[in-house]
């Protein structure tokens, strides 16, 4: 064994890449919770190769058979049902997974010096996951795949001047069709990927390059070292500590993953949506048109931003497209936005505090009223001065709006002032 | 563990229904008790859903011989279920062929005839339940009455001027639409609450409110009661039908929780064993 891995690493770094990468890597000693994350969405992206993998020797990208074939999988392949649902669900799962995995970053300043490149990464496969699964949403070919699809080029078309035309080349036609479907099901199969996988190596050769950050924000690699272990004093080897505490995690997020596979897939409509298992029609537009779930804050900002915004403006919806991308596109900026002194929520003053809660919020709610119709919460009286005859949620959607931009834009004012506490030189 | 899996279920539901409570008004309606473990409800499921639903509607997912499913035999699922076939000209001349067993439920009528005759072409009933639901099915299959306005001399409290004519209403007979107009909303609320059943409320011209329920007319050959166990029976079959896997989707996640509740323990202790020399 050992002269087979001497062949080896005469030709190939093999050992040095393992260690490197994970075997001689030294990871602070205190990560919590919120740490499982980033193992676990590495965990679901193979679920999702896997399961892929089985669902393309059986499924069909052809508008006329699509939905036929899925239904094929569903009922006449061997474990069919098992692998359909394990992808439908790992796709919810991943983002869930991500989200949380972003928010630690927010809460521990994972995003600062040096680690501002492992970040950027991070937010380029936010942006890659966030393609495939529209591109993969639209491969069922129910009504929601076809429609949801629809409103989502159809926002490209709103961009000034060539917004038609580029929308007729993303279609590659003038309505969603088949041939939609068949380019939409390469990038989802193959182009996005490729890019996820290789984004995906270059987020943790960033990381393994910096070190980790942790719940203390304190930077172990400026430590002394420990004389008998020559490791800094609060520094472990991730091999073998975290490789089994993160089997810990994978185990628990197994049993949640498969109380949503074997009990309740369609999660309520939110997983699976309901009138997605209706075969697209390109002639019969659904009443109510929500995106899946994980899009939703995003489209809730869409749906708040006027058309008219000024006078001497034309009226577009581009508006509404431009925050929604910019929502997404300010993330890669957070590095330098924030000027704290300390970087975990641990040590920082009430202002960050207040601005991460209020940020936590907006999404959530956001989220919430991206799946609702604008009419939920009623109208303000008509009399009302500005805000007559308005839609409550809408009004509402608008100043969370504000609230999501404003944690990014002040926060070079407010992360500055804030009144931090000192941070310790050991984890806690 | 299922009883929780539900609790969390209804949950969610309560957050899909606040999703859905803008728009038309919806009908108080009925609960419908399916279980899909009671393979005789399904076997009568069938029974109606092919003599009565898969003359219009077809179900081309679903295959006649995974029927078997419901403790049938292929010969009984032959004998019993299929009830269609074609003609096919061979050596012999034109002969009439049976379905076979192996093949998806189809039904001879064209989708353009239909839009003809109905308005619109009966949608494919393979997974209807899980578009609308077992409790919609159920109070849909119930909310027929008789409305000579209508073209097919039918309409339906729950799915307000369907092209679908009451294919039922030899079973359930005809029954009659009661329209009561109340000046107030809660007492319009406060009458559909006492209808206990479905009724739905209305705005009518004035201001005023009206409460649409349904009574007994010409009686059909099974009583109201008879009636609904029939619905739930066909009701509990198309659940089925939607999704076949279903029961083993269940079972198999039982087994599969307590697989990962052993795994965990030996994972724990692992982490536990390991971490000791961590302080």
């Amino acid at each position: 064994m050992e002269k087979v891995l001497r062949w080896i690493d005469d030709r190939f770094p093999l050992t040095a890449l393992w260690e490197s990468q994970w075997g001689k890597y030294v990871a602070p000693k205190n990560f919590n919770f919120w740490y499982y994350f980033g193992s676990l969405a590495a965990f679901v992206l193979v679920i999702q190769i896997v399961t892929g993998i089985f669902l393309t020797m059986n499924y069909k990208p052809d508008a006329a058979k699509a939905f036929e074939s899925v239904e094929y999988i569903m009922r006449d392949v061997q474990w069919g049902w098992l692998i359909r649902y394990m992808h439908s669900t790992g796709a919810s799962m991943f983002f869930v997974v991500v989200y949380l995995h972003m928010f630690r970053a927010l809460l521990y300043g994972s995003y600062r010096k040096p680690r501002e490149l492992t970040w950027i990464f991070g937010c380029l496969i936010y942006l890659a996951l966030m393609a495939e699964a529209f591109f993969g949403y639209l491969l069922p070919w129910g009504q929601m795949s076809y429609w949801g699809a629809q409103v989502i080029v159809n926002l490209f078309a709103t961009v000034p001047f060539i917004g038609e035309d580029l929308a007729v080349w993303i279609r590659g036609d003038y309505t969603i069709s088949d041939i939609t479907l068949n380019r939409f099901f390469a990038f989802h199969v193959i182009a996005i990927p490729l890019v996820l996988l290789g984004l995906v190596a270059a987020h943790l050769m960033a990381l393994h390059e910096t070190g980790s950050n942790n719940p203390d924000g304190i930077e172990i690699k400026k430590q002394p070292k420990d004389p008998k272990t020559g490791l800094p004093l609060d520094g472990i080897n991730s091999h073998p500590y975290y490789t089994i505490k993160d089997i810990v995690g994978v185990v628990v997020f197994l049993a949640v993953f498969s109380v949503i596979v074997f009990f309740m897939p369609e999660m309520g409509g939110y997983f699976l949506e309901h009138n997605n298992f209706i075969p697209a029609d390109p002639l019969k537009t659904p009443e109510h048109i929500a995106p899946v779930w994980y899009f939703t804050p995003f489209y809730a900002m869409l749906r708040a931003v006027p058309s008219e915004i000024a006078p001497f403006l034309p009226a577009t919806q581009f508006y509404g497209v431009l925050v929604m991308g910019a929502a997404v596109v300010i993330l890669f900026a957070l590095p330098w936005l924030d000027r704290g002194a300390v970087k975990s929520i641990r040590y920082r003053g009430t202002r960050y505090k207040a601005w991460l809660a209020a940020f936590a919020v907006s999404f959530l709610v956001l989220g919430y009223l991206g799946v609702v119709p604008v009419t939920i919460w009623g109208q303000f009286a008509p009399g009302l001065w500005l805000l007559g005859g308005a839609d409550v949620a809408t009004v509402i959607a608008r100043v969370l709006t504000l609230v999501y931009f404003l944690f990014f834009l002040l926060m070079p004012w407010y992360s500055a002032r804030d009144k931090t506490k000192p941070v310790p030189d050991r984890v806690r | 563990m299922i009883k929780t899996t539900r609790i969390l279920a209804a949950a969610l539901l309560v957050l899909a229904g606040a999703a859905h409570a803008a728009g038309a008004p919806a009908p108080r309606m009925e609960p419908v008790n399916a279980d899909p473990r009671d393979v005789a409800s399904l076997q009568r499921g069938a029974r109606t859903f092919v003599n009565y639903c898969l003359n219009c509607h077809a179900a081309k997912h679903m295959r006649y011989n995974r029927l078997a499913d419901l403790g049938l035999t292929e010969q009984q699922i032959a004998d019993n279920l299929v009830l269609t076939g074609r003609f096919e000209t061979t050596d012999a001349g034109v002969q009439y062929v049976p379905t076979k067993t192996g093949e998806t439920m189809q039904v001879a009528m064209r989708a353009a005839d239909a839009k003809k005759w109905f308005g619109v072409s009966p949608p494919d009933l393979s997974v209807e339940a899980r578009v609308r639901g077992e409790q919609w099915l159920y109070n849909y299959l119930l909310a027929f009455y008789r409305d000579d306005a209508s073209s097919t001399g039918w309409n339906n409290l729950v799915f307000p001027n369907v092209g679908m004519p009451h294919a039922l209403w030899t079973m359930q007979g005809a029954q009659k639409l009661v329209v009561t107009t109340f000046a107030k909303r809660s007492d319009a609320d406060a009458a559909a609450i006492a209808a206990k059943g479905l009724a739905l409320v209305e705005p009518a011209p004035g201001g005023t409110f009206v409460v649409k329920t349904l009574a007994e007319g010409t009686p059909g050959a099974m009583t109201p009661a008879e009636y609904r166990a029939a619905a739930t029976d066909l009701v509990n079959f198309m659940a089925y039908v939607a999704e076949p896997s279903k029961l083993a989707r269940t079972r198999l996640g039982l087994v599969v929780l307590m697989f990962l509740g052993v795994l965990f323990a030996f994972a724990y202790w692992l982490k536990r064993e390991y971490w000791k020399d961590v302080h």
